[in-house]
């Protein structure tokens, strides 16, 4: 395990460099707050209702989809990674998971999942 | 003192810390003077000069900003949510850090931090929280435009992140490891890039490369024309200045990946051993101008087209290359 410890360390460093220029530069920044150098930006504009509303649904089943694809994907690389070993078997075991994979995406595009409009 | 030295872990500890803080200041540096070659190139691309004015050709322009960044008044909007609104620029350089501790950049041990068995997973990973960066920047700032920004980045974002994961696996497939030394070990007779279906994952990372990196034509998540500024609207003084570098970061880290993955690492005619790693960044420098060659050459994409890219066109097309090269791999094995 010893070879994880220099990522644990960049990890200690990468904080620490981030956080230090954030809390650096806060220190010596001016400051000088008002009410409407506060508001949120929009165009000059006197801000209209709260920004977090309710945004389309499409969204959310690019993330499901997501999902589904990447646990596939996070599947092929230790097949991948021991193919040589499984050779045939193996062969045959990927190209039977990828054609069923291909189906649920053909299904996808059937029901126009995947449409933007 | 002498005894605690000799330690073999205390030196380990010790020597990794020397290469990550060497790593960390060329990174700054690199992406100072990226910053500095992009804006030179934009302007002899579009007919002008670029910065000229501070120092000889503008060579000081990157400090300047970086001081003006520094010294810039830093505003927090009303309603915003302080904590995430401070954690997400940290967010959106670490990641792009770490994934530099795998990066072997010659072949001795001392050119690189460490040689994980799962190299390339890690950095898929970190190109994964990368993602967190700009969503909860978009969504802590309590603007409209940030958290429009914000969500098409997140679904840009993991639309391409499949494409990109599965033109990593040809490689694997090539290579037989996860390993980042042992996968730039075996391109030592034939880079990957130079078979039909490595040039054809390396054509499908570096366009995913891209849009994870939010670089035009994929800039989708901070298209000034239509988002003001996108996740980073509300954010100003040096947290800006952690995005920028973040973007900047993240397409150093990539170009280094993809270099390792399809362009053959350190592999490279004429030069000693010692000197290797002089191929490397050779090769890391094209790269890095090729995206900055792309951003100055193409419009960017409509949404529509943009999803319609990454799942239509490249999610299939990633799919079949790695079944036929299975098969070739399977084939060979045979004969």
């Amino acid at each position: 395990m010893t070879e994880y410890v220099p990522v644990l360390l960049f990890l200690l460093v990468a904080i620490g460099f981030a956080g230090g220029t954030i809390g650096l530069s806060s220190l010596i920044v001016p400051r000088r707050r008002n009410a409407v150098k506060n508001s949120s930006y929009e165009c000059g504009v006197e801000p209209v209702g709260d920004a977090l509303q309710r945004f389309t649904v499409k969204f959310y089943l690019v993330a499901v989809l997501f999902i589904l694809f990447d646990i596939e994907a996070v599947f092929l690389y230790p097949w991948a990674v021991t193919f040589r070993r499984l050779g045939l078997y193996g062969l045959i075991e990927m190209a039977l998971f990828i054609v069923i994979l291909f189906v649920g995406y053909v299904y996808l595009l059937r029901k126009r999942a995947l449409e933007w409009d | 003192m002498a005894a605690f030295w000799h330690d073999p872990n205390v030196r380990m500890v010790f020597w990794a810390l020397v290469k990550i803080l060497v790593i960390l200041q060329a990174m700054l540096g690199v992406v100072s003077y990226m910053i500095y070659a992009e804006r030179k190139i934009a302007g002899h691309m579009q007919a002008r000069v670029g910065p000229n004015r501070v120092g000889p050709l503008g060579l000081f322009q990157p400090i300047a900003d970086v001081a003006k960044l520094f010294f810039k008044e830093e505003f927090i909007p009303d309603g915003a949510n302080k904590v995430i609104f401070h954690i997400a620029p940290m967010l959106a350089v670490i990641p792009a850090l770490i994934v530099f501790s795998v990066v072997p950049f010659g072949p001795q041990d001392a050119l690189r931090v460490t040689d994980l068995n799962v190299g390339l997973l890690l950095f898929l990973a970190m190109s994964s929280i990368g993602v967190y960066a700009i969503v909860l920047g978009g969504w802590s700032s309590n603007n409209k435009y940030a958290l429009l920004g914000g969500l098409r980045s997140s679904a840009q974002m993991i639309s391409y992140e499949l494409p990109m994961g599965l033109s990593c696996i040809p490689v694997i497939l090539l290579a037989g490891s996860l390993s980042l030394v042992e996968i730039v070990r075996m391109q030592e007779h034939w880079w990957f890039v130079a078979t039909p279906f490595g040039l054809l994952a390396f054509a499908i990372f570096m366009i995913t490369a891209l849009a994870e990196t939010n670089r035009a034509p994929f800039d989708l998540p901070e298209a000034e024309a239509e988002l003001v500024a996108g996740f980073h609207t509300e954010y100003s003084s040096m947290k800006f200045g952690l995005f920028f570098l973040g973007e900047f970061a993240n397409v150093i880290s990539i170009s280094c990946i993809a270099v390792t993955l399809f362009l053959g690492g350190w592999n490279g005619p004429w030069l000693p051993d010692a000197f290797k790693f002089v191929w490397f960044f050779l090769k890391l420098a094209a790269l890095l101008f090729f995206f900055i060659w792309v951003r100055w050459t193409y419009p960017r994409l409509r949404y529509d087209q943009l999803m319609n890219l990454g799942w239509k066109v490249l999610l299939p097309l990633a799919l079949a290359n790695v079944l036929v090269t299975a098969i070739v791999v399977w084939w060979r094995a045979q004969g």
